[in-house]
Parts: C-alpha cells; sequence; structure tokens
C-alpha cells in the first residue's frame, strides 16, 4: 500500500471520529434562565440556522417567556414546533415573537423547526 | 308574569304592588322595592338598549359615578355578596346593584380607589365585568421607565382596567371597559406621555402568542414567503444561466468540440480561469444561505442539508481551483479536470427546489389561513340605542348586535330578535343553510343569507367556536404521530452520519477505486454528500398531518393530535351511545291509533291540550306533534298529575285520562285490543300512552326518540370500513334492540347506568378491541376518555370536547365516517411519505456512494444527485397537497 494511500486512510477515519464527536458525543452546555421581577422566566432566541441558544434551563412551576428573534427568510425555520407541549409558532422574519409557556414537571422538552431540521431543548428542573 | 324593576324578581301580573309611571306600570314584588322605587324611579328605569355600556360622570362634589356591566347576575340574592365586597374597599361613598341593567352602580372618590379595584373586589365576588382587550403599538418606547410611565399613565384613566407593556413587540395591551372609554380616548392619553401609537394585529387576547391568529401576521408571513420564494427564483435563475455555457465547455468530448476547447488547450484553461470567476458569485450569493445555514448549525454542534450542499460544492471547487491554477500539483495530468459545472447545477436545483417546496407549502396550511381569514373585522353593535360599528374585538359579553343579509356574523351568541337563514357551511361542513330563530344559538364567522336579525353575543373574543377551532387546530398540527418517533431518532443521526459515509467513500475509492482514484474519490464524495435529503425525511409526517388536519377543520371534524389520527385508523370496534348520537335525543310523536270510534285529530287534540299543562319532555312531544299537524289546542281545566300513573283533566266538559296501563285499569277501562297494540309499539321502542276520554278508551298516543335522518347509512358505511359496530344505551332492553334492528347494529348494551358507560368500553377493551366511542353530553365524558378514541358529536359540551380525541360540529354520524375515512387517508399518506423519503434516502446513498459501480458499473453523476435531492423533497410536499384533494365518500 502506497504512502499516500495510508495517510487517505488515517486522515479520513480521523475525520469520521470527528465529525462523531463534535455532533453526537459532545457535551452541549446549557444556558441557565434566571427569573426576571415579575416572576416571568425571560429568554431570547435568535434563529438563524439554529437556536441560539439552543438548551435553555428553567426552573418548574414558573411561567417561561421565550422571544424567537428569526433572524433569516430560510423557509426551514419558519415554524418552531415544541411537539411535547403541543405549542407552534410562526416565525415572522426580523420580528419578535414570544412564545409563553409553563412547564410544572421537571423534564426536557424539546422543540425544532417545522422540518425537524433545527433542534432546541428546555431542561426542566 | 313580570319583572320587578328594582330588585329583578318575578312578578305576578296584576301585582299588589305598582307605580304609574309615563304611562308605564312597573310592578314590585314587595313594597320596600316599590318605595326604593319611587324614591328614585331613574335608577331602576334604565332602557334595555343602554344595558352594555358603561357610564361615567364627575359630579360637582368631586365624586366619581360609574356603572360598570357585571355578567352573569340570575339572582338577587347575589347582589349582597357583590355590593358588600365593593363597600369594603376605601373610598366608596355608595353601591348598589341592579339586576335589571346588570349593573353596579358606584360613586366613590378618585383618589382613595381605582377602577381597577372595584372590578377586582367584583371578581373577588366572583362574578366577571364585561371588558375588552386591545393592543396598540408605540413608537419610541426603548427602555423600563417610559414602560412604567405609559402603564401607570394608563392605569389612572378611568375605564382602563390594566395596562401591560410589551417591550418586544413595541406594543400595550389593555384591558378596559368599552364605553367608558375607546381607542381614540386611550390614544390621546398615550399622546399626553410623549408617545406615538400606530394600531397593531387586530384580534389581540391575553396571550400574546395567540396575536399570531392575526390576520395582519397572517399575511406578513405570507409576504415574507412570497418574498422569500422571489429572492430564491433569481438566485436561481443567476446560477441556471450561467450553468449552460459552464455544462457545454465542461464536457467537450460529449459535445465534440474543436481541438482549441479540448482538455489541456489554452483557451479551455482561460474559459477555466472565467468558470472559477462565476463560481463565486453562485456560491456566496445562490448558494450564500448554505453557508450561513452550515456555519450557524456547526456553532450549534448541529447539522442539516446546508451542512451537507456548502461541504459538497466547497470539496468540488478547492479540487477545481487547483486544477485550474496550479495543474502541476496533479501527478499525471488527467488528474488535472474541474468539476465547476457540479457548483453551478447543484446550487441552481436546490435553491429551485427550495423555492418549489414554499410554494407547495404554502397551499399545506391553506387550511387554517382560512379558519384565520373567517374571523368577521366588524360588528354592529346597539350601543346607547345607536347603532354603531366596532372592531370585532371591543364587542363585550352581552352586546346585542344587529346583522343584516349577506353579512358576517361576529361572535357567537343567541338570537333575540327576527330569524334568518344561515350559512355555517364554514364550520359545520353542512352545506345546507339553517333557520334561526328567536332562541337559536349563531356561531361567530357564519353567514347570514336572507334575513336581519339581532343576537346576543355569549361568546367573544378567544372563546368564540372559531376561536376555539383555530387553538385546537394548530394544537394538533403541532403535535406528532407516534410514527414520527422513529425518524426524530433517525434524523439526529442521519447527516454527520451522510458526512462519515461520504468521508468513507472518498478513502475506499481512493484506496481500492480504479485509476483516476483522485477523481472517482472526489465525484463520489460530492455525490453522496448532496444526494442526502434530510429534509424529505423530516417533513414527510409533519406536511400530511397538516394538510389532513386541516381537511378535518374545513369539515367540521377537529382532530385533537397525531396521535388520534394514528389511532383512529387503527380502530375495530365503534361504540355508539343511543341517545343524541344515533337518534336526535328528544322524543317526538310518532303514532295515533283510536278506537271505539273517536277521530285521530280528537284524540290527538284532547291529549294535547291536557299535556300543554305538563312539563314532562313526552308531553313536549306530543303538544309539538299536535302543533305540526296545525291542531289548535284548548284550556285544560282541572288538571292533576298522578305520579307513575299519568295525568287526567277536564276540556270542554269531557274528562280525558292519559296515562300507562296502571293509570287504566285504576281507572277500569275497558282497554280491549289496544292492549295488544300498545306490546308492538312497545317493541318497536316507543312509548306508548292509553287515552281515554269520557272514561271509554280512544287510542293510544305513541311517541319515541327517533333515528336520526342518516344514522342508518353512517351504520352501513361503519360497518364498510370493517368496524363491529355496538350500541350503549341506559333504555331497556326491549326498546334499545328495537331501535338496533331498524338501524342495523348486531351488538347491544342496554340498561347500562351513565356511569357504567366507561366499564362496559373497558369490557370491549379486554376483549383485545381498539374501541373508538362516540358521545354527545357530560355523561358520556368518562366512557369517551376511556375509549381509544374518544369521538364527541354534535357542537358538544367543552367537557365532551375536552375529554375527546376528535370532535365533530356537526350532530351527524356521518362525520364519524368521515374522521376514520380522513384518518386512514392521512395516514396512509404519511406512510406513503415515509416510504419515499426512506426509500429514496435508502437506495440513493450506496449509488452515490458506487457500492454498485464494481457489479454492474452504476455509478451517479453529481448532477444528477443534486436534481434528485432538490426534487425528492418538493415530491414529499406535492404527494401531501394531494390529500387537499380528499373528498367523503358518501
Amino acid at each position: 500500500m502506497a504512502i499516500d494511500q495510508i495517510i487517505v486512510i488515517i486522515v479520513g477515519v480521523g475525520l469520521s471520529v470527528l465529525v462523531a464527536w463534535y455532533f453526537w458525543f459532545s457535551e452541549k452546555k446549557g444556558v441557565k434562565i434566571q427569573s426576571s421581577d415579575t416572576g416571568v422566566q425571560e429568554a431570547v432566541i435568535k434563529v438563524k440556522g439554529g437556536y441560539t441558544p439552543d438548551v435553555l434551563i428553567f426552573e418548574a412551576g414558573k411561567p417561561i417567556k421565550l422571544n424567537f428573534i428569526r433572524e433569516e427568510t430560510a423557509a426551514c425555520s419558519e415554524e418552531v414546533i415544541f411537539s411535547d407541549l403541543g405549542k407552534k409558532a410562526t416565525l415572522t422574519p426580523f420580528k419578535t415573537i414570544p412564545v409563553e409557556l409553563k412547564i410544572d414537571k421537571p423534564g426536557e422538552y424539546n422543540f425544532q423547526c417545522g422540518m425537524g431540521m433545527l433542534h432546541g431543548k428546555l431542561i426542566i428542573e | 308574569m313580570t319583572k320587578d324593576p328594582v330588585c329583578g324578581m318575578e312578578v305576578t301580573s296584576p301585582s299588589q304592588f305598582f307605580v304609574e309611571k309615563n304611562g308605564e306600570k312597573y310592578e314590585f314584588c314587595s313594597e320596600s322595592c316599590k318605595t326604593k322605587f319611587i324614591n328614585e324611579p331613574e335608577k331602576y328605569l334604565v332602557k334595555p338598549k343602554e344595558k352594555q355600556a358603561a357610564t361615567y360622570s364627575i359630579t360637582s362634589n368631586g365624586k366619581e359615578k360609574i356603572d360598570i356591566p357585571i355578567v352573569g347576575i340570575h339572582c338577587s340574592s347575589c347582589i349582597p355578596t357583590i355590593e358588600s365586597e365593593i363597600k369594603k374597599l376605601p373610598g366608596i361613598n355608595f353601591a348598589s346593584i341592579n339586576i335589571a341593567t346588570e349593573k353596579a352602580h358606584i360613586e366613590f372618590s378618585n383618589s382613595e380607589v381605582k377602577t381597577g379595584d372595584i372590578i377586582s373586589a367584583i371578581k373577588k365576588a366572583g362574578y366577571q365585568t364585561g371588558h375588552a382587550t386591545m393592543s396598540l403599538g408605540i413608537v419610541g418606547m426603548h427602555d423600563a421607565s417610559s414602560i412604567s410611565q405609559i402603564e401607570e399613565g394608563l392605569k389612572r384613566t378611568s375605564g382602563v382596567l390594566s395596562a401591560s407593556v410589551d417591550l418586544a413587540t413595541g406594543s400595550v395591551i389593555i384591558k378596559y371597559i368599552p364605553g367608558l372609554v375607546d381607542l381614540n380616548k386611550i390614544k390621546n392619553e398615550i399622546k399626553k406621555l410623549g408617545y406615538d401609537t400606530f394600531d397593531t394585529s387586530g384580534v389581540k387576547s391575553d396571550k400574546p402568542e395567540d396575536s399570531k391568529t392575526g390576520n395582519v401576521e397572517v399575511d406578513e408571513n405570507q409576504a415574507a414567503r412570497e418574498k422569500e420564494y422571489k429572492t430564491l427564483m433569481r438566485k436561481f435563475i443567476f446560477a441556471a444561466v450561467l450553468a449552460l455555457p459552464v455544462i457545454f465547455f465542461s464536457y467537450p468530448t460529449v459535445w465534440n468540440l474543436p481541438e482549441q476547447f479540448q482538455m489541456g488547450s489554452e483557451t479551455l484553461r482561460l474559459i477555466w480561469v472565467a468558470m472559477s470567476i462565476l463560481s463565486l458569485p453562485v456560491m456566496f450569493w445562490s448558494g450564500a444561505q448554505f453557508y450561513k445555514g452550515a456555519w450557524a448549525g456547526l456553532k450549534n454542534r448541529s447539522a442539516n442539508m446546508n451542512t451537507l450542499v456548502a461541504t459538497g460544492i466547497s470539496a468540488a471547487w478547492l479540487y477545481s481551483f487547483v486544477a485550474t491554477y496550479f495543474p502541476g500539483v496533479f501527478p499525471s495530468a488527467e488528474l488535472a479536470d474541474q468539476f465547476f459545472d457540479v457548483i453551478f447545477v447543484v446550487v441552481a436545483l436546490v435553491i429551485l427546489g427550495m423555492a418549489l417546496e414554499i410554494r407547495a407549502k404554502g397551499k399545506s396550511s391553506e387550511a387554517i389561513k382560512k379558519l384565520m381569514g373567517l374571523q368577521a373585522k366588524t360588528a354592529r353593535v346597539l350601543r346607547d340605542g345607536n347603532e354603531v360599528d366596532l372592531p370585532v374585538e371591543e364587542v363585550v359579553l352581552d352586546d346585542i348586535i344587529i346583522v343584516r343579509p349577506g353579512e358576517k356574523i361576529p361572535v357567537d351568541g343567541v338570537v333575540v330578535e327576527g330569524s334568518s337563514s344561515i350559512d355555517e357551511s364554514m364550520i359545520t361542513g353542512e352545506a345546507i343553510p339553517t333557520e334561526k330563530n328567536v332562541n337559536d344559538e349563531v356561531i361567530g364567522s357564519t353567514i347570514n343569507k336572507t334575513g336581519s336579525f339581532k343576537f346576543k353575543a355569549t361568546k367573544v373574543g378567544k372563546d368564540t367556536t372559531l376561536s376555539q377551532i383555530i387553538k385546537l387546530v394548530e394544537q394538533a398540527q403541532s403535535s406528532k404521530a407516534p410514527i414520527q418517533k422513529i425518524v426524530d431518532k433517525v434524523s439526529g443521526y442521519f447527516v454527520p452520519g451522510v458526512i462519515i459515509i461520504a468521508i468513507l467513500t472518498f478513502v475506499v475509492w481512493y484506496v481500492f477505486g480504479p485509476s483516476p482514484t483522485l477523481v472517482y474519490a472526489l465525484i463520489t464524495f460530492v455525490t453522496v454528500l448532496v444526494i442526502a435529503c434530510p429534509c424529505a425525511l423530516g417533513i414527510a409526517t409533519p406536511i400530511s398531518l397538516m394538510v389532513g388536519v386541516g381537511k378535518g377543520a374545513e369539515n367540521g371534524i377537529l382532530i385533537r393530535s397525531g396521535d388520534a389520527l394514528e389511532t383512529a385508523q387503527k380502530l375495530n370496534t365503534i361504540v355508539l351511545d343511543k341517545t343524541g348520537t344515533i337518534t336526535e335525543g328528544k322524543p317526538s310523536l310518532t303514532d295515533v291509533i283510536t278506537a271505539n270510534g273517536f277521530t285521530e285529530e280528537d284524540v290527538l287534540m284532547l291529549s294535547a291540550s291536557v299535556e300543554k299543562s305538563s312539563e314532562h319532555p313526552l308531553a313536549e312531544a306530543i303538544v309539538n306533534g299536535a302543533k305540526d299537524k296545525s291542531i289548535e289546542l284548548k284550556d285544560a281545566q282541572n288538571f292533576n298529575a298522578i305520579p307513575g300513573y299519568g295525568v287526567d283533566a277536564e276540556i270542554d266538559g269531557r274528562s280525558v285520562l292519559l296515562g300507562n296501563i296502571k293509570m287504566m285499569k285504576k281507572f277500569q277501562i275497558d282497554l280491549g285490543l289496544l292492549e295488544k297494540e300498545s306490546t308492538q309499539l312497545a317493541d318497536d321502542g316507543k312509548t306508548p300512552m292509553f287515552v281515554a276520554i269520557d272514561n271509554k278508551a280512544a287510542g293510544i298516543i305513541a311517541v319515541a326518540d327517533i333515528v336520526k335522518e342518516d344514522s342508518v347509512e353512517a351504520i352501513i358505511q361503519l360497518k364498510k370500513l370493517g368496524l363491529e359496530v355496538v350500541m350503549i344505551t341506559g333504555d331497556n332492553t326491549r326498546t334499545a334492540n328495537a331501535i338496533a334492528k331498524q338501524v342495523g347494529v348486531d351488538r347491544v348494551f342496554a340498561e347500562v347506568l351513565p356511569e357504567d358507560k366507561a366499564l362496559n368500553v373497558q369490557k370491549l377493551q379486554n376483549e383485545g378491541k381498539i374501541v373508538a366511542m362516540v358521545g354527545d353530553g357530560i355523561n358520556d365524558a368518562p366512557a369517551l376518555a376511556q375509549a381509544d378514541i374518544g369521538l364527541a358529536i354534535g357542537t358538544g359540551t367543552d367537557v365532551a370536547i375536552e375529554a375527546s380525541d376528535i370532535t365533530l360540529i356537526k350532530g351527524s354520524l356521518k362525520g364519524v365516517v368521515l374522521a376514520i375515512q380522513l384518518s386512514k387517508a392521512t395516514m396512509k399518506n404519511i406512510k406513503q411519505n415515509l416510504f419515499g423519503a426512506f426509500f429514496y434516502n435508502g437506495l440513493g446513498l450506496p449509488i452515490a456512494a458506487g457500492v454498485f459501480y464494481p457489479f454492474f458499473g452504476l455509478l451517479l453523476s453529481p448532477l444528477l444527485a443534486g436534481a434528485a435531492m432538490a426534487f425528492s423533497s418538493v415530491t414529499v410536499v406535492t404527494n401531501a397537497n394531494r390529500l387537499r384533494k380528499f373528498k367523503p365518500k358518501f
């Protein structure tokens, strides 16, 4: 086997491992949201090719307000769906669209775009 | 009977306590009410047309007076509760509630107490005040200090109950008492504080996220989608136009071009240089979203379609760039080829696919847009005796609204004057207009056809039937069908998986592939990246669900969730509640049998005249039956009801007995053949009653809860769908069997107590069956909840809707058939989509990787891969849109 082939094999396998680690196994850090004076846990989520932040940590039983700002016109992110909570919102580009939730049961609640390509998670503690 | 204007009690007219005023006679229940009236007649003489408008004035001594409408006061005994709650507040000089006008009249000093406190006190007593909510946009509001300034300023305005600023949307949400204050006054007030206002989306309820039901927002989204479509099309055309010459010069051997355009020539190298320059705007303008999306995804440690396309075209560009400018790097000349054509074609096609998808998706969500568009914008309300056009969100409970022919009914209510026929097809799916008379309910957003009428608003804002439907539909569309769970599992691994497959493909082709290995490795690498279509997989389920649920709503079928949809097509047993589901739910006259020479008219007239005084539901059926035959009724004397037996009375001096067999025996009436006839009627599920006139048997009158017109047909259809149909009823076995035979039901659960219905459903489930329960009433709620699928039929009660998985707005069993047909059609569509998406990716990826190359020499061009990818998701959306053509099959 030629030297270039060996290099290609090593680099290829290495890249594959890197991809797998980066997307699947690396730890995602959540953002802990503090509640305001009025007791509402309010967060701004930027929507542009993904949700930033995409993992949010809230306290159970307190009202949650997520302000989505969709900074793109690509149709994929037009809708945000909280299927565990039966909520859906249409995000008008470049406008703040609030979604109000109140979750009493601690756990993880996923949200995603209409096509299931962008993912986010609410962690309720 | 008349109403005491002071305390609101029903008074038998003529009453011994009365006053004549302005030529009208007012009657009272007691001396004290009469005295109150004489002292302050103007307080009680409020004309009904002034009813809802709250009034407000400041007296000369600085005290304020306010009239607040209160919703739902029914008894005079509740008045002290409210009054004492109000009087507990500081600064209240006088508080009194008038039941006739349903208003609280309060005099208070503004410095000590606010209108809002009074409203809270009324609420504390357990009552609602009539109020409306509006939303106003405010210009130039930036920080917390302006928030409190505006909120406080508005709260000081009388008539405003609460104001809360939402910085995010730059608007303020104001709860106010219509009549006390209006839009203009509030606008002025805000202007005084130094801010400009603009009108935001019309329908604004308590929760901001509901604002998306406003038409304005819908249009805005539609406009954004339209704009995106146009931008994409421009990007597509740019890339496509450039792609043509690029393809032409990329395959010189294919077109048999002259020598100077063949590989290795100087001209061709110059053309390559031109291509490398032209490819930049194609990649970074036409294909900009691929890079933006990929980068954003990368930051979030997530990968998507953009990642794949961006990686693919970047790899192709890099290779081509080196081949163009540094061909010497390659060990052999044949390796120094370019793949610019891949960039142009893939970008153009994928962009085109995205544009087409936007178009198709716009159609998929049409149903909900249609529903939102149904909302009337204005209402003609009677306020202070005048007809005023108000925005529909300013309509409050108990407003009297006038509707003319051809107009939309703005909110839900009850007709109080006039009659008309109303087209309710948009809500119920029923094509034939419904006749409406006084006391009939009307549904907001339906269209008045012929007559003019007035109605009283009973549900406004987000409580209207339409708002509830929209909410239910949106909830259902955002829910997940269980089948989606597989997809979710796959899609989390999909894109990174494809990237890994592409890398490994490259390695394998490089190490084991035919020469030139580098070229093959690159082509297969790019092809794998480009052919994978995660989007098709992602939208396969939700898009069909959206179309299916929307289609249901158009036909008056509200499917609560994807779960319900998926279970509905697996059903094998359906339990129908008899009363109100199979039958009309109220008795009507079916037979009149005569004996001993009495005529049918005599028998019916006399028994109906007797029953006129009775309050029994069966009596109503007989009276209505006589009225339908235009028989004039007479007044009965000496009416006497014998519980458990029947009634007797005298009419025109003739004695009439009406009752069961025990009654006849008690009065020693010889029934003759009638007894046998009555058994026959009872066997048919009817309730026979004997009639005796002047102590001689005269005949039998039978009433029954008749079967709804289309029940028989619907049950045949249900059986055709392969369902075992079971009837459940509290009736005795004989009646139950009679009805079952009539409609063709094979299995009957009779004499079931309401609380045992759920148990019977469970019994069927224990037999291993998947059971649907169809019912209409509150007492069906446990059974509806117990069943695998609960179908609430008829406009239904909120409780029944809450407990059910599918709600049928129309009262016909046909809807059940339709709901099941629709569920089957939708699930079939979802499965087709999923199969298509999995099959496409499952077959496309190996072909692209060249798995079949060693056996069949089969290898895909990246150009074809791009085309396949672009159209796979369009195909999924188009397939889902086929569901829009779903037509009920009977």
